[in-house]
């Protein structure tokens, strides 16, 4: 611990982002522009701000229904917005058809609102509006991660922290040999005994989510335990769980904050994992994992059905883990260790 | 030093046994396993049924079972597989050494890139290096190995053509298979080394003793390789535990993407064919992987960094 607290010492003292050094004044535009995008998190933030909206409304992004299936548009490449013979007017299929005055009907059917931007993937669903559904699940995600996370994590690394000795040790031993676990084989096992339900995945999802927590929050609350207004309020009589709320509790936000958002990302690809795997979120959900996984066989013929959704994955990961290492340089150069 | 050892060496069994146990109970908490074997009233009579029963322990409590399970175990018996009936260990133990080709394949280039662009991203910090490793780092740990391994299978083995879709060739020697994969599983610890070498090498380069050395004229390059690189190691050798837990999991989902016949693949058909012995066995054998090479970074860690032995 002492270890840890020398070497945060160090760390503070270097500078924490080499933009900041810069000097603001006396540039052109778009030298302006480059520093205010290397100083705040601009990309990663829109880039999460796109997801909330996906998540939350998916019908602001998404141009057509998810789940339903134009036969027509098997396959279809992305269109990238253009409008081309293929994906504008759909071909009658015979000639009294046409005739028959459900043609208006039949446009309905086949014809979806908009062209497929991203194109069509193997089951004729638009592979955008899969992308976008897709969000919701990585939202519950995060949301798994922050409340599994703050509420388990956050308790026991405090608890550690706090009373130390046996409590401390007991605690650690249980974190090490949880993090030894084969996550994605028990993960296999579970969703083949109990069946893969969303509930099912997140709650394998929430058993992972916690560990780093505890070590951080304890370090933590190792700190603030000897500083003098705990023992003061130690001396006027508090209760350890008085305490424990008060005075550690907020100690550990910012910490809290830091890990919680690189956390989110690895959950985001673990559960991608499962549902590639099978395992996962079950049918009709989009997931992003499990799309990449239908476009598996079609890689050569219709490489979009997979390439998108593994590409929104990574952009999210990509982002969050960005923006965790912003915020942990901003908050506390000391959480550098971290990885 | 050999109390050290010692507790590792317990920790290292606990992790085993935890392991094995939680997949044991979970495979049990599905109901009566005798289904997976025979559909009842399909010609088991009573008196078979009670000797089959007999014949897989499932007379005792899930407890005893369980120990009877590792009891057999540990001399090496793992039990037959459901679908053909095949000894557990045998199957097993003919798959961990494509398994092991792959995850030090990983490694090797995980550790021959990730370490070097770190200290270089270190020593030539705020340049265009650093910027290039820092970026790497960055993407290499959020790229989903999945998606990664498909967009290679693509554009360098299907439309290049230059290296095998998948498969494992003609073993060992075969380096032309193993590069795809071996190169999806270790760009995460790529990143990964990168990173903590990166980190550990700005925070020793900027300590007193490293100044002390620069102050004393030594050269640059002994001052990185000799006085700030060997103790910048100790960092991401400890993170090594980590990596190779990941390993773990990547083995899983790269292995199906590659066709790799190891026990990754192999613990995907086991879950296809509700094959629990056989995915018993599996998760036993990856686990003391797991766990072997944890216990070899550990011993490491503590003989590098004299401090760990005394904690």
């Amino acid at each position: 611990m002492t270890e840890q607290a020398q070497t945060g010492a160090e760390t503070a003292a270097v500078p924490a982002a080499p933009g900041e050094a810069r000097t603001k004044a006396g540039r052109n535009f778009g030298s302006q522009a480059w520093y205010f995008l290397r100083r705040w998190p601009v990309i990663p933030l829109i880039i999460m701000a796109v997801l909330l909206v996906a998540g939350i409304f998916p019908g602001v992004l998404a141009p057509e229904d998810p789940i339903r299936q134009f036969p027509h548009f098997r396959t279809h490449p992305p269109t990238w917005g253009a409008v081309d013979e293929h994906s504008s007017i759909p071909e009658p299929q015979r000639e009294d058809f046409e005739n028959s005055g459900d043609y208006s009907r039949a446009i309905r059917e086949y014809h979806p609102r908009f062209n497929y931007i991203l194109g069509g993937d193997n089951l004729g669903r638009d592979v955008l509006s899969r992308v976008v559904a897709g969000a919701r699940i990585s939202l519950q995600v995060a949301v798994i991660a922050l409340v599994s996370g703050v509420l388990i994590g956050t308790t026991m690394g405090i608890l550690g922290g706090y009373f130390g000795g046996w409590t401390d040790e007991v605690l650690m031993r249980f974190v090490d040999m949880w993090n030894a676990l084969p996550f994605i084989l028990i993960a296999l096992v579970v969703s083949v005994t109990f069946g893969a339900t969303t509930g099912v995945v997140m709650l394998l999802l929430a058993m992972l989510a916690w560990t780093p927590f505890v070590r951080q929050v304890r370090a933590d609350a190792l700190g603030i335990r000897s500083r003098d207004y705990v023992l003061a309020a130690k001396i006027a009589g508090a209760t350890n769980i008085r305490i424990m709320l008060r005075h550690l509790l907020p100690g550990t936000f910012s910490t809290v904050l830091v890990v919680a958002s690189l956390r989110v990302g690895t959950l985001i690809l673990a559960e991608s994992i499962l549902s590639f795997l099978g395992v996962g979120i079950p049918d009709p959900i989009p997931a992003w994992g499990k799309s990449v996984s239908e476009g598996r066989n079609f890689l050569r013929e219709a490489w979009w059905i997979s390439f998108f959704p593994g590409f929104a994955i990574f952009l999210v990961v990509l982002s969050l883990n960005f923006f965790g290492d912003w915020l942990r340089d901003r908050l506390d150069p000391r959480l550098r260790q971290l990885d | 030093m050999r109390r050290f050892i010692i507790r590792r060496m317990i920790f290292a069994v606990l992790t085993v046994i935890a392991a094995t146990g939680v997949v044991f109970f979970l495979s049990r908490a599905a109901g009566d396993p005798l289904l997976l074997y025979a559909t009842p009233g399909y010609g088991l009579t009573p008196d078979q049924e009670v000797a089959l029963r007999e014949a897989l322990d499932l007379d005792h409590p899930v407890v005893v079972q369980y120990f009877l399970w590792l009891g057999r175990a540990v001399r090496g018996d793992l039990g037959r597989t459901i679908l053909d009936q095949k000894p557990v260990s045998r199957i097993v133990t003919e798959r961990i050494p494509a398994s092991v080709h792959l995850g030090a394949a990983a490694w090797l280039f995980a550790t021959v890139v990730g370490v070097p662009l770190g200290v270089l991203s270190a020593v030539k910090r705020g340049t265009a290096f650093d910027y290039l490793g820092r970026s790497f780092a960055l993407m290499g740990q959020a790229l989903p190995a999945f998606w990664l391994g498909l967009v290679l299978i693509l554009v360098v083995a299907e439309l290049l053509g230059w290296l095998p879709v998948s498969g494992r060739g003609n073993g060992f020697w075969d380096v032309k298979h193993v590069v795809l994969p071996a190169f999806t599983l270790g760009v995460g610890a790529m990143a990964g080394y990168l990173r903590l070498t990166r980190n550990s090498m700005l925070e020793i380069l900027d300590s007193e003793f490293v100044k002390l050395a620069r102050a004393k004229g030594v050269a640059s390059q002994k001052v990185i390789w000799k006085h700030a690189f060997r103790n910048a190691l100790i960092q991401p050798l400890t993170a090594s535990t980590l990596i190779l837990a990941g390993f773990l999991t990547g083995s899983v989902v790269v292995e199906s993407i590659f066709a790799w016949p190891g026990l990754g693949l192999m613990a995907i058909t086991a879950v296809r064919n509700n094959d629990f012995p056989l995915l018993q066995g599996i998760v036993l054998m990856l686990t003391i992987l797991y766990v072997f090479m944890t216990f070899v970074t550990d011993i490491l860690y503590a003989y590098i960094d004299p401090r760990i032995r005394y904690d």
